[in-house]
C-alpha cells in the first residue's frame, strides 16, 4: 500500500469514526449486561394470541422476582424448527409455546429438558399431562387441549345421537342435502377426523407400553379392528352409502353446514365461530360410535416448554410452573384461544360457563393424545393414502389395502 | 476516473523523481472532491466499526474462524479503498462480498452439510447431547415426598436447608448428605435461615441459578437413595438418575439394566446390540449419505420414473410456456392490434399472483366434484383432474402454462422489439413470406436474446418444488407401491419426502441430493449454453 499524506488524514478520520459507532455499539451493549446482574432475564417465545396474555403474567413475574421476561413473537408453526436449530446455538430462548406433537422431535434432538410439575401435577386434566409425558416424563405445562367432536345444528335435529347409524337416520329424516359432513382431503382422506371412527372398531395406532407412554414396536393398526375399519370405510364410502365423500374439504364441510345444508359436522372448535355468526344454533355432542366400542378423537395439547440449555433453567422453571399454570393465566389463555384450558381449575369454571366449550371438554376428556413419537411420521405417511382409496373403492379389496399399509409402516419404521 | 490520468502523468515521466511524485500526490488530492473524500472516510469508518463489534462479539462467543474472515474482509476492503489504483477492485468489491456471502458460502455450506449426519437427533455437539441425556435421565422417585428447601450460602459454597415432610429440619451439599441440624430459624414450619450462613433470597439465586440448579443433594451414604435436585430454588424433589456417565471410558450406563453405551463413531452412545440412546450429536459421515441416494430402496426404486418425469415437466414447461408467449408477443406486436396496452397488463396478471396462492386456488378448481372447472365448464362432469395418474400430470403442466407464460410473453416481447424492421423489410422486399421472415429471420434472432433465459427457466422448473406441493402434493400416489412417491413427484419433492419424513428431518441427505440435483441441472445447462454461443457465431 502506497501511504501517503491523504491516507494517513484518512486513516485518522475513520478510526474516529469507527469509535463513535464503536462506542453507540457498546453502549448499549452495557446496557443488558446490567440487566443480566440485576436479577437476569428469560427469554420467551410466543405467538400472538399469547403474547397478549403473557405479558401481563411477565409483569407479575417481575414484579414479584425482579426477573426480567422477555417475550418475543413468532409464528406458531415456525416455532418448533426454529427452537430445534437454535437451542445447541445458545440463542435459543428459555421457554418456548408449541404443541404436544412436537415433543417427539424435540427430545430426539436433545433441546427441551423436562419440566418437575411437583405437586401441581394432579392439578392438570389426566389427558394433558400424558400428552406432554414423553418416555415417562413431563415435558412442558399444557394450557390448552383441542380436539374434534360432533356439531349439531338443534335446529334440524334436537336430540344427540347414540350411535353413527342413528345419527345417519336422523341426519337423512332432517331431509337435508347431506346427512353428516366430515372435511376429508382428495389425497390424502383425513385419518384424524375419521380416527374416532376407527378407535370406536377398536384400533388405536399404537398400543401403549408400562409408563402408559405409545410404544412404536406394539403397532395396533392392522389388527382385527382395523380390518374392520377398513370394510366400514369402504361401506360409507363411494360404492356404498357415499356418506364420505372425499371430494369435500375441509372448508366444503363448514361452507355447506354454515349453510345449513346438513344438521352433522365432525369438526374443532375452530369451525363454531363462523357457524355462530351465522346464527345457527349448536351443540357439541360426543361423537357416535361406529364400531360399538368408545370413539375416542386424538387431542392436541398445546403448552409451553423449557430449553435443554436453558441458562435461566430455575427462574424459567419458576415462571412456567407458578405463573402460567396459575389458574388467572390459564383462564386468560382459554378466552383468547377458545381451546379448552389444561387445568383443572380453570377447566371447569369455562364448562360451567360455555356449553360448547363443555361439549369439546366432555369429548376431550375421553380423547387420547396424538402419539408424538418420530414413528409417527411414517403411519401419516400411508394412512391418508390408503383412507381415500378405501373410501373411493379404487384400490381393490378394502381388507387386503389395509394390510398393506400395515406391513409398509411397519417396513417404514424399520 | 482520475487515477488514470496520474498513471499517465507518470508513464509520461520515465524516472519518478522527488519532485514528480510529489506532484502527482498534488494532482490527485487536487482532482478528488472532499466530499467523496468525507463519505468514503464515513461509510468506511462505520463499516470497519460494525465489523470490529461483530468480530468482537465473535471472539467473545468463541467463533474464531468467522473472526478472522470479517476482520479479513475488512481489511482488504480497507485497502482497497484507501490506496490510489484497484479501480476494478473498488467497483467489484460490494459483489464480491456478497457473492461470498451469499452463494459461496451457502453452496460450501450445503456441501458440507452433505457430509454430516446433521438432522433430528443429530443436530449438535456432543457435550450438548450429553447435557440432555443427564437432564433427561434424572427421575423423580415414584410416590416420594416433596421438600421445601432454603439455598444457604457459606463461604461461597451453597447448601440445602431442608424441611422434609415431618417437620425435620436437615442440612446437605454437594458430596455432603443431608444430616440434622439444630437451632435453625423457623418461619411457617419452614426452615429459612440458619447461623453461619446467609440464606439466599430469590434474585440471588436466580444469579447463581446455574450452579444451584446442577446441584444434587445425597439424601444419604447410599447413592441409590437418590439425591434432591431443586426445579425452583424453593421445593425440591428426591431423583434418580437412569443414565450414568463415565468421562473416562466415555460410556452411557443405564443404572436399572446396566446396559452400557458406547460412543463406537456413529455419532450417538450405542449399546452392543445396536440401540442407540437418542440424542446423538452431529459427526462427519463421508460419503454415506451419497451412497444411501443411490442405494437405499425408498429412493431407488423410483429414482428412473421420478427423473424422466421431471425431464419431462421442466421440458414441456418451458416448450409451453414459451410457444404461447411467443405467439401472444408476435399477435400483440403486430401494428394492426388496437389497444395493447390494455390487453397486455391482463396478460400480465397471472404473473403478479403469487404462485403458490394461484396453486392453491387452482386445487380447488380442479376438485372433481365440486371444482368450477367440472361444474361449470364442463356441466357437471366428472374428471378426475388431480387424482387420475395421466390428467394429474397434465394439470400440472396446464397450470405452469398459465403460471409461466406472462413471463415468457414478456421477454419475447422485449426481444421482438429489439429486431430491427429494416431486416425485416429487406426480408420482405427480396419476395420472403411471413413464415419465411418468422422462421428464418425472427426466431433466430430471439433465441441469441431469449435462449440464456430458455435455459435458467427450464433449471428453475427442474426444481419447481412450490407448485407441485401445492397443487398435487406429488399424488396421485399408487396405494399398492411401497413408497411414498407419487406420480406427480419431482425430484426435489421426492428428495423431501424422503429427507423430511413426518417430524424427522435429515439435512444431510437431502444436502447430499442438493447436490446431485445441482451436478445434474449444471450439467445440462453448461452443454445447453455452449449450444447457444454456436447459435450466436451462427449469427
Amino acid at each position: 500500500m502506497k501511504v501517503n499524506k491523504r491516507s494517513i488524514a484518512a486513516l485518522g478520520a475513520i478510526t474516529a469514526v469507527s469509535a463513535l459507532t464503536l462506542v453507540g455499539c457498546a453502549g448499549g451493549g452495557s446496557n443488558s449486561g446490567d440487566d443480566k446482574a440485576s436479577g437476569g432475564e428469560i427469554t420467551v417465545w410466543v405467538d400472538a394470541d399469547r403474547a397478549a396474555v403473557l405479558k401481563d403474567a411477565a409483569k407479575e413475574f417481575t414484579d414479584d422476582t425482579g426477573v426480567k421476561v422477555k417475550l418475543v413473537q413468532k409464528e406458531f408453526g415456525e416455532i418448533r424448527d426454529q427452537f430445534v436449530q437454535q437451542v445447541p446455538t445458545g440463542k435459543g430462548p428459555d421457554v418456548a409455546v408449541g404443541a404436544h406433537d412436537w415433543l417427539g422431535t424435540l427430545v430426539t434432538n436433545g433441546v427441551v429438558a423436562p419440566v418437575e410439575l411437583g405437586d401441581t401435577k394432579g392439578d392438570f386434566e389426566q389427558v394433558a399431562i400424558d400428552a406432554w409425558s414423553y418416555d415417562g416424563k413431563v415435558y412442558g405445562v399444557p394450557y390448552a387441549i383441542e380436539n374434534i367432536a360432533l356439531v349439531r345444528n338443534t335446529d334440524l335435529v334436537a336430540e344427540a345421537p347414540t350411535s353413527y347409524d342413528d345419527m345417519i337416520a336422523k341426519g337423512k329424516a332432517a331431509g337435508t342435502e347431506y346427512a353428516f359432513l366430515v372435511g376429508l382431503d382428495p389425497e390424502a382422506a383425513d385419518p384424524y377426523h375419521l380416527y374416532p371412527f376407527q378407535t370406536s372398531f377398536g384400533a388405536p395406532v399404537f398400543g401403549t407400553d408400562a409408563e402408559g407412554g405409545y410404544d412404536p414396536a406394539d403397532l395396533q393398526i392392522g389388527n382385527a379392528g382395523g380390518q374392520d375399519f377398513a370394510k366400514w370405510l369402504a361401506a360409507q364410502g363411494a360404492k356404498g352409502t357415499g356418506v364420505l365423500n372425499t371430494n369435500i374439504n375441509g372448508d366444503l364441510a363448514r361452507e355447506n353446514f354454515v349453510a345449513g345444508k346438513a344438521p352433522f359436522f365432525l369438526t374443532g372448535p375452530w369451525n363454531v365461530p363462523a357457524a355462530e355468526e351465522a346464527g345457527l344454533t349448536l351443540a357439541v355432542d360426543p361423537i357416535p360410535s361406529a364400531g360399538g366400542k368408545p370413539a375416542q378423537p386424538f387431542a392436541g395439547v398445546q403448552g409451553f416448554f423449557l430449553s435443554s440449555e436453558s441458562e435461566n433453567s430455575l427462574a424459567a422453571t419458576e415462571f412456567l410452573v407458578n405463573y402460567v399454570g396459575s389458574e388467572e393465566v390459564q383462564t386468560a389463555l382459554y378466552e383468547v384461544g377458545g381451546r379448552t384450558p389444561a387445568l383443572t381449575a380453570a377447566y371447569e369454571a369455562a364448562v360451567a360457563k360455555d356449553p360448547i366449550t363443555a361439549g369439546f371438554g366432555a369429548v376431550g376428556a375421553d380423547a387420547v393424545p396424538m402419539p408424538s413419537i418420530p414413528e409417527m411420521g411414517a403411519v401419516w405417511e400411508f394412512w391418508g393414502v390408503t383412507e381415500t382409496a378405501v373410501i373411493n373403492g379404487t384400490g381393490g379389496d378394502p381388507v387386503a389395502l389395509w394390510d398393506k399399509m400395515t406391513a409398509d409402516i411397519e417396513a417404514a419404521i424399520k | 476516473m482520475t487515477t488514470p490520468t496520474i498513471d499517465e502523468s507518470r508513464e509520461v515521466e520515465p524516472p519518478p523523481s522527488k519532485k514528480s511524485r510529489r506532484a502527482a500526490r498534488i494532482a490527485d488530492a487536487a482532482s478528488v472532491g472532499w466530499k467523496l473524500m468525507v463519505f468514503k472516510v464515513i461509510a468506511l469508518g462505520i463499516i470497519d466499526a460494525l465489523a470490529i463489534y461483530a468480530a468482537l462479539v465473535l471472539i467473545q462467543s468463541e467463533q474464531w474462524v468467522p473472526a478472522v474472515v470479517v476482520l479479513a474482509i475488512t481489511a482488504v476492503a480497507n485497502w482497497v479503498y484507501l490506496s490510489r489504483g484497484n479501480l476494478p477492485a473498488k467497483y467489484l468489491i460490494p459483489g464480491l462480498v456478497f457473492l461470498f456471502v451469499f452463494q459461496i458460502f451457502v453452496a460450501g455450506y450445503t456441501a458440507y452439510i452433505a457430509f454430516t449426519n446433521y438432522g433430528t437427533g443429530h443436530n449438535s455437539t456432543k457435550e450438548s447431547a450429553i447435557n440432555a441425556l443427564m437432564l433427561s435421565a434424572q427421575e423423580r422417585v415414584p410416590d416420594s415426598p416433596a421438600y421445601e428447601v432454603t439455598i444457604l450460602e457459606q463461604f461461597g459454597e451453597y447448601s440445602f436447608l431442608v424441611t422434609d415432610p415431618d417437620g425435620e429440619i436437615e442440612l446437605g451439599g454437594v458430596d455432603r448428605p443431608l444430616e440434622p441440624v439444630d437451632g435453625a430459624e423457623v418461619e411457617d414450619g419452614k426452615a429459612v435461615g440458619l447461623r453461619g450462613y446467609t440464606a439466599l433470597k430469590f434474585a440471588q439465586i436466580v444469579q447463581n441459578q446455574k450452579a444451584i440448579a446442577d446441584m444434587a443433594v445425597p439424601l444419604s451414604d447410599d447413592p441409590n437413595d437418590g439425591s434432591l435436585r431443586t426445579p425452583d430454588g424453593s421445593v425440591a424433589y428426591v431423583y434418580l438418575s437412569s443414565l450414568e456417565y463415565d468421562e473416562a471410558a466415555d460410556t452411557m450406563t443405564d443404572t436399572e439394566t446396566g446396559t452400557v453405551y458406547s460412543d463406537i463413531g456413529t455419532g450417538a452412545f450405542t449399546a452392543p446390540d445396536g440401540t442407540e440412546l437418542m440424542p446423538g450429536w452431529q459427526i462427519t459421515v463421508g460419503f454415506d449419505n451419497f451412497v444411501r441416494a443411490f442405494t437405499e430402496e425408498s429412493i431407488r426404486a423410483p429414482f428412473f420414473s421420478v427423473l424422466i418425469w421431471t425431464f419431462v415437466f421442466a421440458f414441456l414447461s418451458v416448450a409451453t410456456c414459451f410457444a404461447l408467449g411467443l405467439f401472444l408477443a408476435i399477435v400483440f406486436n403486430d401494428p394492426r392490434m388496437k389497444s395493447k396496452k390494455y390487453y397486455r397488463v391482463i396478460m400480465i396478471l397471472p404473473y403478479a399472483f403469487p404462485g403458490f396462492l394461484s396453486a392453491l386456488v387452482w386445487a380447488g378448481m380442479m376438485n372433481q366434484e365440486f371444482g368450477f372447472i367440472n361444474v361449470v365448464l364442463f356441466g357437471g362432469a366428472d374428471i378426475p383432474w388431480l387424482t387420475n395418474e395421466w390428467l394429474a400430470k397434465i394439470s400440472i403442466l396446464l397450470v405452469n402454462l398459465w403460471l409461466g407464460f406472462p413471463y415468457m410473453f414478456l421477454i419475447c416481447t422485449g426481444a421482438l422489439q429489439a429486431i430491427p424492421d429494416d431486416v425485416q423489410e429487406a426480408a420482405r422486399v427480396d419476395g420472403a413470406s411471413a413464415w419465411q421472415i418468422f422462421r428464418r429471420i425472427k426466431l433466430p434472432l430471439l433465441f441469441v436474446a431469449v435462449a440464456p433465459l430458455l435455459i435458467a427457466s427450464f433449471a428453475y422448473n427442474f426444481n419447481n418444488f412450490s407448485l407441485i406441493y401445492m397443487l398435487t402434493g406429488g399424488g396421485p400416489r399408487d396405494v399398492t407401491a411401497d413408497v411414498n412417491v407419487g406420480a406427480t413427484d419431482i425430484l426435489i419433492t421426492m428428495v423431501y419426502k424422503v429427507a423430511f419424513v413426518g417430524s424427522k428431518a435429515d439435512y444431510g441427505l437431502a444436502s447430499a441430493f442438493s447436490i446431485i440435483i445441482f451436478v445434474l441441472v449444471a450439467t445440462i445447462s453448461v452443454i445447453a449454453f455452449r449450444r447457444t454461443k454456436a447459435l450466436e457465431e451462427l449469427n
